[in-house]
């Protein structure tokens, strides 16, 4: 069972309280780019074994997106962070990294 | 325009007690919490202070709760939404903000007993021991969104109207006698 901490109300969401977003962070390709580009935006996830940045949405509770750090072979929870950031908040990168040295960032 | 409660003040006697009560006021207020004139919008509507995150406020048979980091829940008694929803709308001038009735959207609940916790405690993936006071748990209930606070007496549930008879029948289950968990 997975549990996340919404960043915005702070409950200890239990899974079923939360809605899956998928992989977090992509960058869109929409008019203008190419068709590789837009194929890679459409379809190409990293899905990985191990860290994996993904969105969620506390859907039964106070219903805002966030975003959420965890591995995928172990779920361990690394943290979450509001869905308006860029990218992962920088002591979350350093604390994934510390625990997992292989790492070789979000990108 | 419904003065009826969803159904009817339902009502069961298991090992706690199930009473749908109602029908209440309530007004959807959705509004950053740094928005200029919310405290005396919310205070003009129900008399309290703007609630703190996860958190309600209750004043006598009104009350306001925190449902988001931009949605507030005022309850109050059902006639007075109209003069409610004015009195905010002075407040909140020229500011970006909504506000709406949805009395008639919601069902409301009473659980009550020494066991009430654990009928909800069956329902939703909640922790009961780390409820606190005053704390607006919005979660969900089997299949359905609810949200739900404790007083010394038991437990208040809000969800949509269009469930209730299916959140009664939840109740009405989680509390046959015989079922308590301890
Ligand atoms: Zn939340």
């Amino acid at each position: 069972m997975l549990i996340l901490e919404c960043p915005y109300c702070g409950v200890k969401a239990e899974e079923t309280e939360l809605s899956p977003g998928y992989e977090a962070h992509l960058k869109r390709f929409g008019p203008g780019s190419s068709d590789t580009e837009f194929e890679d935006y459409m379809f190409a996830r990293k899905n990985p074994k191990g860290v994996h940045f993904e969105r969620w949405r506390h859907v039964y509770g106070c219903g805002k997106w966030f975003l959420a750090a965890r591995c995928t072979a172990t779920l361990e929870v690394f943290g979450t962070y509001p869905a308006q950031s860029a990218e992962p908040p920088a002591d979350l990168q350093a604390k994934i990294k510390a625990k997992r040295p292989d790492w070789k960032g979000y990108k | 325009m419904s003065e009826v409660s969803a159904l009817n003040h339902a009502k069961f006697d298991g090992f706690a007690s199930i009473r749908e009560i109602g029908p209440l006021g309530m007004i959807t207020l959705r509004a950053k919490p740094d928005l200029p004139g919310l405290a005396e919008a919310i205070r003009a509507a129900v008399g309290t202070e703007v609630p703190a995150t996860r958190r309600i406020v209750t004043n006598g048979d009104k009350a306001a709760g925190w449902m988001s980091p931009d949605e507030y829940l005022l309850i109050l008694p059902y006639g007075e939404t109209g003069a409610a929803l004015a009195a905010i709308a002075a407040a909140l001038k020229g500011q970006h903000y909504l506000a709406e009735t949805v009395s008639d959207a919601r069902a409301v609940f009473r659980i009550e007993g020494a066991k009430a916790d654990q009928v909800l405690a069956k329902l939703s993936p909640v922790d009961f021991a780390r409820l606190e006071p005053n704390e607006l748990r919005r979660t969900r209930a089997a299949q359905v969104a609810a949200a739900f606070w404790k007083d010394e007496a038991g437990y208040t549930l809000v969800c949509f109207r269009s469930v209730a008879s299916y959140m009664m029948g939840l109740l009405t289950h989680s509390a046959q006698n015989g079922s308590e968990l301890v």
